[in-house]
């Protein structure tokens, strides 16, 4: 005959007897990795945000190649020359910088926002190993998404400028493979652009609008500026020498080089990645 | 043990944490007692190095806190059990503060058997109620298999059955030979569940302390006398040290004045009555219940207390 046990849950079966102990494993920088991935996984906006910047990263690739391909006939001589239909498709980098740059600056206001900072910050007393891991995490998704952006604008924006019977190119046109690859670098900088921003001013909405100030609005309030002012933001304002990178025509006066125009946008980032870094090392939670 | 020696934190002009020193041994439950705003949670954040001391230390084990490889290791902390993103699941949760220390996945069901959550494990923590917010964030302190287990206000906003599985499940882990050091303003709530008291106000050190020698010595005691002759019996008490309280008018009838004694025993008190030749028609001695006797000790060191017509 067997009696039968009802469980009942007390305090004495949920305390088990305490393990032995291993030999202690320090916490390494791939563990805060592992972990930062496991939290941007479950942080709902993030996949919304990443659907609607691919989304809208193709489209208005599309878009704008539409728009151009449509007005090719009007162009004068010197516009025809200049007309770069790599650049113009990718050109929905603008937009979706925006994105990436919020889905980088969340992954660090989201603890602020939720006081799970002290947590984190608990379990990962380095505070350099924290940023570190968030940034690579950013990167991490920025650069696949990205290079969907990437070749999704491209391929779908020539094809729309060849129906207009606008110039296009191919991926085996000079240069063209760079420019498609380097919208996901400059996306993939964005983002931990977004990263350091978020770190240093703590609130998603603070961040997303400084974001879209420095990386959008500066750019194209440049024109009614006194020329000597409007070319050389165009020529050094990070984001326009970032965007370089996406560029296969490069005018002297107004632009610098692809590489070198990307190195300007790298070198800003890290300065201000640098920052970052520094404040949130020494600021008291 | 965590030991802080001459700990201090200053915001500007405030002193936070004014040369707190202090260790908290293992194997028993520490209350870390104090008002609202007598530096609990920055001593706390100090502790873990969340915010820089200006001066003094602290150290975990004989660490400091920041030298500590895996520190989940040997420090659970439950600091703001709402802190978690409403979207995120218990376990992932649990898991992402698992893998930042290195400390293997299937500690994620063990703590949630522990603490009872197992079936709201894939449960969207924004769906649970406090009591489980609370469990969850000591299913969290729990992960690492830690010695020391500090705790912010862990009882705050409990519904009593809550209260009664948190102070057993404390108990347990002390009894285990853990360091469990919790903070309350609650002194009645700290009374049954901790063994020691270290109270704090304005960020000083007020007392260190067992909780019986705390009730022992408490020394609030005092005598409710009712006599008809206070003529006589008022001047022999004050004579001997006693402070005499009348208590108001309309108290004062046939029967007798009311007063309230303090300073003297009840015996000494009749003793001197009988002396005096006054009669007395009660002599009751009453036990300060232990809110008073904290109140009493932290009413000068609390920063903002409301203007009030005396209330002893």
């Amino acid at each position: 005959m067997t009696a039968t046990v009802t469980a009942v849950s007390t305090v004495e079966d949920a305390v088990p007897d305490r393990p032995q102990r291993t030999a202690e494993a320090a916490a390494t920088f791939f563990d805060a990795v592992r972990s930062e991935w496991t939290k941007l996984r479950s942080i709902r906006s993030v996949r919304f945000i990443l659907l609607a910047t691919v989304v809208y990263g193709i489209g208005f690739g599309a878009g704008i190649s539409y728009a151009f391909g449509r007005d090719y006939g009007t162009l004068d001589a010197a516009g025809k020359a200049a007309f770069d239909p790599t650049a113009i498709s990718l050109n929905s980098y603008a937009l979706a910088q925006l994105g990436i740059a919020a889905m980088g600056a969340i992954l660090i206001t989201v603890e602020y926002a939720t006081g799970g900072i002290q947590a984190v910050l608990t379990a990962v007393p380095r505070r350099s190993r924290v940023l570190a891991a968030k940034s690579t995490v950013c990167a991490l998704v920025a650069l696949p998404v990205g290079t969907l952006i990437g070749f999704g604008a491209f391929l779908l924006g020539q094809a729309v400028l060849a129906q207009q019977g606008a110039p296009h190119v191919t991926l085996g046109s000079p240069d063209a493979l760079r420019a498609v690859f380097g919208d996901a670098l400059y996306l993939t900088a964005v983002g931990v652009l977004g990263v350091a921003v978020g770190t240093l001013v703590r609130s998603t909405a603070g961040a997303v609008t400084l974001l879209a100030a420095v990386m959008l609005i500066i750019p194209t309030i440049s024109r009614p500026l006194p020329d000597a002012v409007a070319h050389l933001l165009m020529k050094f304002w990070p984001a326009n020498a970032g965007s370089q990178v996406m560029a296969t025509q490069h005018d002297p006066a107004t632009a610098l080089g692809a590489w070198p125009g990307f190195a300007v946008l790298a070198g800003f980032v890290a300065i201000v990645v640098g920052l970052a870094f520094r404040v949130f090392r020494t600021r008291d939670v | 043990m965590i030991e802080a020696s001459a700990l201090t934190k200053r915001y500007g002009d405030v002193m936070a944490v004014d040369d707190l020193t202090f260790s908290i041994r293992p194997g028993v439950v520490t209350g870390f007692l104090g008002p609202n705003g007598a530096g609990k949670t920055t001593t706390m954040k100090m502790i873990l190095g969340l915010a820089a001391p200006t001066a003094g230390t602290v150290t975990v084990g004989g660490r400091r806190y920041l030298d500590l490889p895996a520190p989940m290791r040997h420090v659970g902390t439950l600091l703001d059990a709402r802190a978690v993103p409403a979207s995120r699941s218990a376990t992932a949760h649990l898991l992402s503060l698992a893998q930042s220390n290195g400390i293997h996945r299937r500690r994620v069901g063990e703590v949630l058997g522990q603490v009872g959550l197992e079936k709201a494990a894939r449960r969207q923590v924004g769906t649970f109620s406090l009591g489980m917010a609370q469990r969850l964030g000591l299913a969290a302190a729990l992960l690492g298999d830690p010695e020391v287990l500090m705790l912010d206000e862990p009882i705050n906003g409990l519904d009593p059955e809550g209260i009664v599985w948190i102070r057993t499940f404390l108990r347990k882990l002390a009894d285990e030979g853990r360091t469990v050091f919790v903070s309350s303003h609650l002194m009645a709530e700290m009374a049954l569940t901790a063994d020691h008291l270290v109270i704090v106000g304005r960020g000083r050190l007020i007392r260190d302390t067992s909780v019986a020698e705390f009730v022992r010595t408490s020394g609030l005691h005092s005598v409710h006398v009712r006599t008809p002759d206070p003529d006589r019996l008022v001047p022999a008490l004050e004579a001997a040290g006693a402070v005499v309280a009348a208590v108001p008018a309309a108290d004062s009838t046939d029967d007798g004045t009311a007063l309230t004694v303090t300073g003297l025993q009840s015996a000494a008190i009749g003793r001197l009555a009988a002396s005096a030749g006054a009669v007395l028609y009660e002599l009751i001695g009453r036990q300060p219940s232990l809110e008073e006797a904290f109140m009493k000790l932290t009413r000068h060191s609390v920063e903002y207390t409301a203007t009030e017509g005396g209330t002893e």
